[in-house]
């Protein structure tokens, strides 16, 4: 069977975009674009029947929204639903509602009129702000307007969507996105977004493939298109041809195949042939994975990137905001723990601080950033204490490069601890701090830095860019970005070892824990957690326990002594080949 | 009429949540209450009209109250915005 690569390569039918959310599927596409509203401009008789009808129309608006907010709360988290809670106010606005009805008295105008106009020209102002998240707040708008207008109308237009459909949209909004996933939506594909899109989000929670952030693909699919959605890789194939489907059905199969197999090995635990235990966690985005961490049977979430909720909301969250997003996946995880990761800002994460760089990788990033910003430090680290009544929460700096950034992050922590012991509010009062090890002067330091906390973490996108010094985003040196090479694994056996000096746990939650072709490797250099993707337990789970660790530790040695790359990953192929363990990610 | 000049001192300025908020407070009270800026007048008992505003960290919002309770809703409402919407 030829790869991926391959098909792309002698294909031209394909659009590429954000693989937002895993999966495959092949199906019908539905595109949904908003049909545009006939409004009356005519003059009325009886503008006091109008007026009740308008009345009516805002009651069922407000249904409406109140289902689709308490849906979005199960699905997307209260926080996040938020957004609804505004949307409702609106259709009970004093002003608004006021000005409408008055309208509607004195011109003689249709409702449908005077609403469209009224809320238009709020629409129009906040498209002339030159602000990006106005015009974003301008297109939720249409949504109430266009729901009001379509009650006035008693129109019902989503019994136009067809079940189990491909929805293709160049936007979803978020009651847009409740409702396809009510009509059985089995995949989505939006030309703008990015990973905590709308659509991006739900689809992770459901399960769903979805890809995201792809220009033109509402222009470039028509209705009723036969499409394969590659989630995994973020690609979409527009009316396959016969070699396609078969590559994708079989890959189907493979994948329902590995699926049943994997649900056998759910409840198992991720141990070694000869009984290596290996904590087996999950990495998480955004808080709705959650259910698919669970589903996947991961023993816990062993990196909580906190960042995700500021691009989500595209604000900092507020303490009791946090307290309730991270008490509701410890509660859900529990007795399992979950380590939450502080705020990395900077780099390319987060466009809140807007800091002028010459150098974003190397500059004010992560703890450092933290430490120049105190009060959203602590408040994160209040919500953190907060949330760890239960004793299964654990808190992870990143970017640390120096002893005396733990030192202060230390203090402050217990500073909070001080007041929230004033202000009689529980928390763990042994909550576990640990660190991210990702620069390479931390990587050398492990051992002082582990004495001082309960747990390292290492982070390997990061470390191997440092270390390699490569950005594997610049396509002139990527090639240079080696996770097998022998630095890098001469690196991660060092961070063992110093860590297992100080007596913490050793985990690592790059991408590199992901790559099945890794996992002997790093088993045999005595790692005791690795924490991936949701969707990549099963698979590494399943390798974990094909291997036998006495005959890893030996891989790993012997790897220790090479001095290339080509020459390791020779090596773990023909460990893979010599034991007889199949690779399943081969096979996505 | 009591006026009060404030400044927006959020990293993410005048967003929804604490938009609303405004709002919600406000409504408590029986005082009239407009907030102006460049240019721009609108009534802060009013959701959409709040959230018509773009106010970045920084920005400087009038508040004018007028009514029996207006110095109670003032206090109330500046008070919120100027300690940064209870997140700093």
């Amino acid at each position: 069977m030829k790869g991926l690569k391959e098909i792309l390569k002698h294909s031209t039918n394909y659009i590429s975009g954000i693989a937002a959310a895993p999966g495959l599927t092949i199906g019908k596409a539905y595109v949904f674009a908003k049909e545009a509203l006939e409004i009356n401009h005519n003059e009325l008789t009886d503008s006091d029947e109008a007026i009740s009808l308008f009345n009516e129309a805002l009651e069922k608006s407000q249904k409406e929204l109140r289902k689709i907010f308490s849906f979005a709360k199960e699905k997307m988290g209260e926080v996040r639903a938020g957004i609804f809670e505004a949307h409702l106010m609106i259709l009970d606005d004093p002003v608004l509602i006021g000005n409408i009805t008055a309208r509607i008295k004195k011109e003689k105008k249709f409702p449908e009129f005077v609403v469209d106009d009224e809320i238009s020209k709020y629409q129009q102002l906040m498209f002339g702000a030159s602000e990006h998240y106005m015009k974003e707040r301008a297109l939720d708008i249409e949504d109430i307007k266009n729901r009001i207008i379509r009650n006035l109308q008693k129109k019902r237009w989503q019994s136009k969507i067809p079940l189990g459909a491909i929805v293709v949209s160049g936007n979803l909004t978020p009651a847009d996105t409740i409702l396809f996933t009510k009509s059985s939506a089995v995949g989505y594909i939006t030309d703008h977004g990015g990973l905590t899109s709308h659509a991006a989000i739900i689809a992770r929670s459901l399960n769903l493939p979805a890809v995201v952030g792809t220009h033109d693909a509402s222009e470039r699919i028509t209705d009723g298109d036969l499409l394969i959605i590659d989630g995994f890789h973020g690609v979409i194939f527009v009316n396959p041809d016969e070699h396609q489907i078969n590559y994708f059905t079989q890959k189907i199969k493979h994948l329902n195949e590995i699926n049943e197999e994997m649900q056998g090995l759910l409840d198992k635990p991720a141990e070694t042939c000869d009984g290596r235990k290996i904590h087996l966690r999950a990495n998480v985005d955004v808080s709705s994975e959650i259910d698919l961490v669970i589903a996947n049977g991961a023993k816990g979430i062993g990196l909580f990137r906190t960042e995700q909720i500021i691009e989500e909301l595209g604000e900092f969250p507020d303490e009791e905001e946090q307290v309730k997003i991270y008490a509701t996946l410890a509660d859900r995880i529990y007795p399992e723990i979950i380590i939450i990761r502080a705020f990395d800002i900077g780099g390319d994460k987060v466009k809140q601080f807007d800091l002028p760089e010459a150098n974003p990788f190397l500059g004010l990033r992560g703890v450092r950033l933290l430490l120049e910003n105190e009060n959203l430090f602590k408040v994160q680290i209040r919500a953190v204490l907060r949330a760890s009544v239960n004793k299964n929460v654990n808190f992870m700096i990143p970017m640390v490069s120096t002893l005396q950034e733990i030192k202060k992050t230390k203090v402050l922590i217990e500073e909070c601890k001080a007041e929230l012991r004033d202000e009689k509010l529980a928390y763990d009062k042994h909550l576990k701090i640990g660190i991210m090890i990702e620069v390479p002067s931390a990587a050398v330091m492990a051992r002082e830095y582990a004495a001082e906390v309960d747990f390292l973490s290492i982070g390997t996108n990061d470390l191997i860019q440092y270390l390699m010094a490569v950005d594997r985003g610049n396509d002139y040196v990527s090639a240079l970005y080696q996770e097998f090479h022998p630095s890098v694994i001469r690196t991660l056996a060092h961070i063992v070892l110093e860590g297992k000096k100080s007596e913490v746990m050793v985990s690592i939650c790059g991408e590199m824990a992901a790559d099945t072709l890794a996992v002997p490797l790093l088993v045999g250099l005595g790692l005791d957690s690795l924490s991936v993707s949701p969707s990549a337990i099963p698979s590494v789970k399943r390798t974990i326990r094909a291997v036998d660790y006495s005959k890893a530790k030996k891989l790993a040695e012997e790897c220790l002594k090479l001095s290339s790359e080509d020459e390791i990953i020779k090596t773990i192929e023909k460990f893979f080949k010599d034991n007889l363990i199949q690779r399943t990610r081969n096979i996505l | 009429m009591l006026e009060t000049k404030v400044k927006i001192v959020n990293k993410a300025g005048l967003h929804t949540r604490p938009a609303a908020t405004i709002v919600k407070l406000a409504s408590k009270y029986k005082s009239e209450f407009f907030i102006s800026k460049d240019g721009l007048h609108i009534n802060g008992k009013s959701i959409i009209g709040v959230m018509t505003l773009a106010a970045e960290m920084g920005s400087e919002l009038l508040l004018s109250f007028e009514g029996e309770d207006e110095q109670q809703m003032n206090d109330e409402i500046s008070g919120y915005i100027k300690g940064g919407f209870d997140e700093l």
